[in-house]
């Protein structure tokens, strides 16, 4: 009879196990990704070293002067002292507590919606948040000082022109999304007319209009705040780009929810507020983060009409006579704070989209 | 709904009508009663207007601004500054959005007559001249035939270098860069001998360079580039109190009176030109609808041509640029205010 011996359980052959199989079958696992590879290490040598470098190891933090950046690292001293710059402008400093309180603010009401079921008092909320905010940077009233616009820059700046260029074409683009989807003639045209006019011209241009030919077109001695304009000529830009992503929401659903939402008698504005609003959006999601994020990042157009946000301030803080010739390290300033700006609302819109995934399918 | 939707419309209206701000012909009495002076400068140019880290201008451009403010009103520190870009500029002067243009803005014949503007003077006379490696062993710009020049592009200075150097006879091999920064980085890592720009650019430029004293700027100065305060066409009273605030600085230089010894001189000078500025005697002020002390506030609060010009861009400043062509008549420059007479 036949012995038969048992045979241990072997672990698998080190080629499929590990960090080595990880980097069989990810980096090496054919020779166009072995070149890709190599290359792609390279770059990161070439790159990485000389800036961790230049930023960190050779780079100047302490001091108040620009005698205290001697030799090629990065001068972080420039960040530093000029920092109140970049986060305010020339808003003055005692009243810069009225900023920061806003900011809270707007935390705090972001971080509130979780705890309010139903769309009505989040709009209640959201609109006096601007109408107190407004009130607190602009001042002029309850005894607090007059801050005119062009006082504002930097990062508040690109904050005020992001905020209220979403704020304002949001409602605006729905508005347009359903005018184009509506039944009657002259709404749908116009809707229409509208959305695809704006979307044929670039950004720049509607800012140029609003900067350069709008106030020769005004009546003499009439002019209006640049700013103002400016942030009118985003909202009127993005607002088309944000109602073709609401008519690509509408457009997904199924024409069952119409029926069903006529058959139990709704009308028009219950079914479109109710039934057909909620699902739109909650489709369109990540193509409005898209465009909120490229929102942000537009309002550095703003520098070409001679307003401060966060990247015009590199120009203007670079241009001191005591502080000449800092750009680079302005600009990867900026860059980081864009950085995390972009990346917050990214992660934002992740969290909405899993809140409100109760499944179309 | 409807008529909500038309309330709604209206009260948006009526909000953006309030914002609205209505200017007429009267800028004196606009300024006065507004309390400060509109004044548009330029967005970021060492030397001539920028900000520092307490968020305050300073510059010879944004002197001016402040000498027509102490002036007007009595006080310096009283103007809002709009930094303006190139482009819209003129647009801002003329819808009214700023009273002075004070932005180092060439004045040309075209400007001058076909847009409705008027130029007050010239705050500064700049000029397109060329830095070169001192390794080079150029001392002349007729000296450069052949060379690589780096130059920003799209601008005049490109054009006055080709003419330059075809008027010449000489050869060159353009590198153009889009900004300023990258003209002086293509300079400093040796894409070329020579970087040509406006003098005073030059001398700002050359402060940032990692060895400045390795470079020199040629003495040959190629374009006439005079740069002035800029006001509308149509208000002539405003016109002269511009145009006679800068005067003042550049008569008190003449004369001799400084922040420092105004107030003395103003007690105790027996020279009548004197009194006549400092308002002691005469009625120069009345003349432009001014206080009697309009001048003695200027160079009291702002200083004369020279002081200015010492602390922004001259030797008291990081950019260390020579009088030149800024240096009073009596000197061999070129600055010359009328008699306060």
């Amino acid at each position: 009879m036949a012995v038969y011996k048992k045979i241990e359980s072997k672990s698998a052959p080190s080629s499929s196990l590990g960090v080595m199989h990880w980097m069989r079958e990810n980096l090496f696992s054919s020779p166009l990704n072995v070149a890709l590879t190599v290359l792609g290490i390279a770059l990161i040598l070439w790159v990485i070293p000389p800036f961790v470098k230049w930023a960190i190891i050779d780079g100047h933090f302490k001091g108040t002067t620009r005698a205290d950046c001697v030799g090629d690292g990065a001068c972080w001293v420039f960040i530093k002292m000029k920092l109140s710059m970049y986060m305010y402008g020339f808003y003055p400093a005692a009243e810069r507590w009225r900023v920061n309180l806003a900011y809270v603010l707007f935390i705090t009401v972001v971080l509130s919606f979780k705890y309010f079921k139903h769309a009505l008092p989040k709009i209640i909320v959201t609109v006096s948040y601007f109408i107190v905010a407004y009130i607190l940077i602009r001042g002029g009233i309850f005894g607090l000082e007059g801050v005119f616009y062009n006082k504002w820059g930097g990062l508040l700046l690109t904050i005020v022109v992001s905020v209220a260029g979403i704020a304002f074409s949001f409602p605006l683009g729905v508005l347009f999304a359903f005018g184009r989807s509506s039944d009657l003639p002259l709404i749908k045209s116009l809707s229409v007319t509208y959305i695809e006019l704006i979307r044929s011209v670039p950004l720049i241009t509607v800012l140029f209009m609003s900067a350069v030919i709008l106030p020769l077109f005004l009546p003499e001695g009439v002019t209006f705040d640049k700013l103002l304009r400016a942030v009118v000529g985003l909202i009127i830009f993005e607002s088309a780009y944000i109602s073709e992503a609401i008519r690509g929401g509408i457009q997904s659903i199924s024409k069952g929810q119409y029926e069903a939402a006529d058959a139990v008698g709704l009308s028009y504005w219950q079914k479109t507020l109710l039934v057909i609003l909620p699902q739109a959006l909650k489709v369109a999601i990540p193509n409005l983060v898209g465009i909120f994020i490229s929102v942000v990042q537009n309002t550095t157009l703003v520098m070409i009409i001679g307003l401060f946000d966060l990247l015009a301030m590199v120009q203007l803080t670079s241009s001191d006579s005591h502080w000449l010739g800092f750009e680079t390290e302005g600009y990867v300033f900026v860059t980081i704070v864009f950085w995390v700006f972009c990346y917050l609302m990214s992660i934002y819109s992740d969290k909405l989209e899993k809140r409100f995934n109760t499944n179309l399918r | 709904m409807k008529s909500k939707i038309a309330k709604i419309s209206i009260a948006a209206l009526a909000v953006i009508g309030l914002s609205a701000t209505v200017a007429n012909a009267d800028t004196l009495s606009d300024t006065i009663a507004q309390g400060y002076v509109k004044c548009g400068v330029n967005t970021g140019l060492p030397g001539f207007s920028s900000a520092n880290q307490a968020g305050k201008w300073s510059g010879v451009d944004v002197d001016v601004c402040r000498a027509v403010a102490a002036a007007v009103l009595g006080d310096a520190s009283k103007v809002r500054y709009t930094p303006l870009t190139a482009k819209e500029r003129f647009t801002a002067l003329q819808s009214g959005e700023i009273d002075i243009l004070s932005r180092n803005t060439t004045w040309t014949e075209t400007r001058d007559a076909s847009l409705g503007l008027n130029f007050a003077g010239v705050n500064f006379y700049d000029g397109q001249a060329f830095m070169v490696h001192k390794s080079l062993g150029v001392k002349s710009a007729l000296q450069l035939n052949g060379a690589a020049v780096c130059v920003q592009s799209g601008t005049t200075t490109e054009l006055n270098l080709a003419s330059y150097f075809a008027s010449h006879g000489m050869k060159y091999q353009s590198v153009s860069y889009d900004t300023t920064a990258q003209v002086r980085n293509g300079y400093e890592s040796g894409r070329c001998d020579v970087m040509t720009s406006d003098s005073s650019q030059l001398h700002a430029l050359q402060s940032t360079l990692k060895n400045p004293a390795a470079s020199m700027i040629l003495p040959q100065i190629i374009s006439k580039e005079p740069l002035g305060p800029v006001v509308r066409q149509g208000d002539d009273v405003w016109f002269n109190i511009v145009k006679w605030s800068f005067n003042a600085m550049v008569a008190a230089e003449e004369r001799g009176i400084t922040s420092k010894n105004v107030d003395k001189l103003k007690a105790t000078s027996k020279d009548p030109a004197i009194k006549r500025i400092l308002g002691v005697e005469g009625r120069l002020g009345a003349n432009l609808h001014l206080k009697k002390d309009w001048a003695y506030n200027i160079i009291k609060q702002v200083g004369n041509y020279g002081e200015s010009y010492y602390r922004n861009v001259g030797m008291g400043s990081p950019l260390k640029i020579k009088r030149g062509l800024n240096k009073q008549w009596k000197d061999g420059g070129l600055l010359y205010s009328p008699p306060f007479k």
